[in-house]
């Protein structure tokens, strides 16, 4: 290389050194709770294969009911019929029905009032207990819900009852992939 | 001093003495001798400053222009609409020519202004944190806001207590004295007295650790609080405490009468009444339920919830004690109000409270001593035998035990009690107590919980239903002195609302699918219906009476259907699930079909 073109080089460097000199990040990364990339994870699982895992056996939808007494569940929202908190058991969903919401509930908590259990719960408890709050509203399969009720006051089992339409707060149902 | 005391009753027997005058005493029939405590009951002033009237909590309002003849006559004046759709269960309050009142959550305090029919003058929005709906025990209510000193004091669902100016709506101080992470939340009506503000804790579903808090009235700032379990020196159990029975004497009983460390949440919340006697200085109200329901996990007498304490105003050091309900198992919180009467008992005049507990019985408590006088049923029982007065115990009976492993039928009262937290009212009229009350039975099964905390502490489930005879509410007038009804109405829907009584003979309260009914007061009336209304919403709020600028008499009363029993509206729940807002749904299936939920101030008097 000649010591032109060597010195045309140094030259390149420098003026692209200037150049990257201008590129300033006035903002700042956006805080991961409330950042597109955060919603991009969210959005990733709305088709997470384990929806239909754990929402389609029955042994995770009996364990997702140990789990909903254990956790103090009932105590706001009874079986499904509510109290401090809203119904589980009809067909509006304030925070939207689908498995990842419910999901998304469980671990991060709501603002009018539903607690964070993300640090009580393993993942595959709140996806346990997610399948058994569908199955309130006799979201499963038919052949996978509990043919009798657990609880002393003797609700109606969930198989005899029929599948609610997922509705959002204000009764319409929502776009995009449900089941 | 003694001078001006002497003015005073001599103005107050004045005041009887016009009252009598009136045609319609006559007809009142020979009275029992019991008349409210005299410095805790000033004369009428046609005002209503605080929810219950005056310190003796009498809710009667001695105004006599309503009346048996001419009620049936009465018509709105006004009406407001509060901006919420949830419980209502405040009193208005009225000072002069302006009315206070306020809302379920977000806890809006409105001042409308009387002598512009009601035109709002300013409203206060506290913005409670949205988090403590979500730990607020059935419904968001509020029990009232109350008036001193040229300043309106309340609480907000947050745990909050704020003073403000009660001509401008300015903020005085704020005082946080509750934590929602905890699941406190405050729901009662502050008591003034003494310059003291006393507020108390709601939480008693999860696992909270019941006290009540006196501010300074001046600067909000902290003059003491009383937990309601653990050492003595957090009770504030000093060389005053001198209790009745020998079973609340002993050092520490806070803490023994619990397995360890129970008492750390154990309950006994503060959220219903305060009384205050100013000659013996003493303010008198209940503890709640201990937690969890689950009775198998605390074994003991879980000192010092469900039942009564008397303490100093100045200082908080309790005086006495009384558990009505030792080792509650039933959710038979205690924290329903206490009437303040002097009158004679075996043929001697003595100072007492009157108690209309949650577990059926009607306590005639020695309000210097704590001693028990009478306790009787003024409901059906079947969860005890009775009380026994030489040791002020209640005879358990053991098959309504709860048990883990079996439900336990037909308990009697349900764990809303034979009454709830609404408050009668006492005429010195009549000398009769009008007890707006429930009959409500339950079947309940236990298992164990674990304490989460922020979360429900409960390891019971409840189905409740309508007690003997079908019907779920009653209103009963109450004889003090002979002891027994004097006469009671069936009402279909369990009764949530307060009483009113009137100088009139008229009292009024209201129904959950929205009747306001005025009844005849006097012992051989057999409470005839006299007038009755139908409002926009359930009635679940205290209804009250004063004179306005204009010298007229006015009854006002809020309709706003919710509360525990309600919530099934105001929520709404899904009535199919029998255990919804803890088993109460069962009871109130259909309520839907009957009342709508609203949130509506009605003021009501005579035409021109």
């Amino acid at each position: 290389m000649s010591s032109r073109s060597r010195a045309s080089l140094a030259l390149l460097v420098l003026v692209l050194a200037g150049c990257d000199r201008e590129e300033r990040n006035a903002r700042g990364a956006p805080l991961p709770e409330t950042g597109p990339a955060q919603q991009a994870a969210l959005a990733a699982t709305h088709s997470d294969p384990r929806a239909k895992q754990y929402e389609n056996v029955s042994f995770q939808i009996s364990q997702g009911q140990r789990l909903y007494s254990w956790m103090n569940c009932v105590g706001c929202h009874a079986h499904g019929g509510g109290g401090m908190g809203p119904p589980l058991m009809d067909e509006k969903w304030r925070y939207g029905g689908r498995m990842e919401d419910i999901v998304a509930t469980i671990q991060k908590g709501r603002p009018n009032g539903m607690p964070a259990f993300e640090h009580k719960l393993t993942e595959q408890q709140a996806w346990q207990l997610a399948a058994y709050v569908r199955s309130l509203s006799a979201q499963p399969r038919q052949d996978v819900l509990s043919g009798r009720a657990d609880e002393m006051s003797n609700t109606e089992p969930q198989t005899l009852d029929e599948r609610k339409p997922v509705k959002d707060a204000a009764g319409s149902e929502p776009k995009g992939p449900v089941k | 001093m003694k001078g001006w005391l002497r003015v005073r009753l001599k103005l107050l027997s004045g005041a009887v003495l016009l009252l009598s005058a009136t045609p319609f005493a006559g007809l009142a029939a020979q009275q029992n001798g019991a008349r409210p405590a005299a410095s805790a009951s000033p004369a009428e002033d046609g005002q209503w400053t605080m929810p219950a009237k005056n310190y003796a909590s009498t809710r009667y309002s001695g105004l006599n222009q309503i009346n048996i003849s001419n009620v049936a006559r009465l018509k709105p004046v006004f009406t407001f609409r509060v901006g919420t759709a949830k419980g209502l269960e405040a009193a208005p309050i009225v000072v002069g020519s302006t009315m206070y009142i306020i809302t379920p959550y977000p806890n809006y305090v409105w001042a409308l202004d009387l002598a512009k029919g009601g035109k709002p003058k300013w409203v206060f929005r506290p913005h409670p944190k949205p988090a403590s709906q979500g730990v607020a025990c059935c419904d968001v209510v509020n029990r009232g806001v109350t008036y001193s000193n040229g300043r309106i004091f309340f609480a907000t669902l947050d745990g909050s207590v704020f003073a403000i100016d009660a001509n401008s709506g300015r903020q005085i101080w704020r005082a946080q004295v509750g934590n929602i992470n905890k699941g406190e939340t405050v729901t009662m009506a502050p008591l003034v007295a003494e310059n003291r503000v006393l507020v108390g804790n709601s939480g008693g579903e999860f696992g909270v650790r019941g006290w009540l808090t006196a501010l300074d009235a001046g600067s909000g700032k902290l003059a003491w609080r009383a937990y309601s379990t653990g050492p003595d020196k957090d009770v504030l159990i000093g060389p005053s405490f001198k209790p009745f029975y020998a079973k609340d004497r002993g050092k520490d009983l806070g803490v023994k009468s619990w397995q360890p460390d129970g008492w750390k949440i154990g309950g006994g919340t503060t959220w219903g009444w305060i009384s205050y006697d100013p000659k013996l200085k003493l303010i008198y109200y209940g503890t709640g339920n201990p937690g969890p329901w689950n009775p198998e996990q605390r074994p003991g007498d879980d000192k010092w919830t469900a039942g009564v304490f008397a303490r100093d105003v100045t200082t908080g050091q309790a005086r006495w004690y009384y558990q009505s309900t030792p080792h509650d198992e039933f959710d038979h919180d205690d924290i329903n109000e206490q009437i303040l009467l002097d009158m004679p008992v075996n043929g001697r005049m003595r100072a007492v409270m009157v108690r209309p507990g949650r577990n059926g019985f009607m306590y005639v408590i020695d309000r210097a001593s704590g001693q028990v006088l009478s306790a009787d049923p003024y409901g059906f029982i079947n969860s005890v035998r009775g009380v026994d007065l030489k040791t002020g115990m209640p005879i358990p009976v053991p098959e309504k035990k709860p048990k883990s492993g079996r439900i336990t039928r037909n308990i009697c009262p349900a764990a809303p009690g034979a009454k709830d937290w609404n408050p009668s009212a006492f005429s010195p009229h009549t000398g009769l107590l009008y007890v707006p009350h429930i009959n409500l039975c339950m079947d309940m099964g236990v298992m164990e919980t674990s304490y989460i905390s922020g979360t429900p502490y409960l390891g019971a489930e409840v189905k409740m239903y309508a007690g003997p005879g079908g019907n779920r509410g009653v209103f009963t007038a109450w004889d003090p002195v002979r002891r027994k009804k004097a006469w009671e109405l069936k009402e279909d829907l369990p009764l949530w609302s307060g009483a009113l009584a009137t100088g009139g003979d008229v009292v009024f309260y209201g129904t959950m699918d929205g009747w306001f009914k005025a009844v005849d007061a006097r012992p051989g009336s057999n409470g005839r219906l006299l007038w009755q209304t139908k409002l926009d919403s359930g009635i679940i709020s205290q209804p009250v009476s004063y004179r306005g600028p204009d010298g007229r008499q006015y009854v006002a009363v809020m309709s706003g259907v919710g509360g525990w029993s309600g919530a099934i509206v105001s929520a709404p729940l899904d009535a199919r699930d029998p255990s919804s807002a803890l088993g109460f749904v069962n009871a109130m299936r259909d309520l839907p079909a009957r009342t709508k939920a609203g949130g509506r101030l009605y003021v009501f008097a005579l035409p021109r």
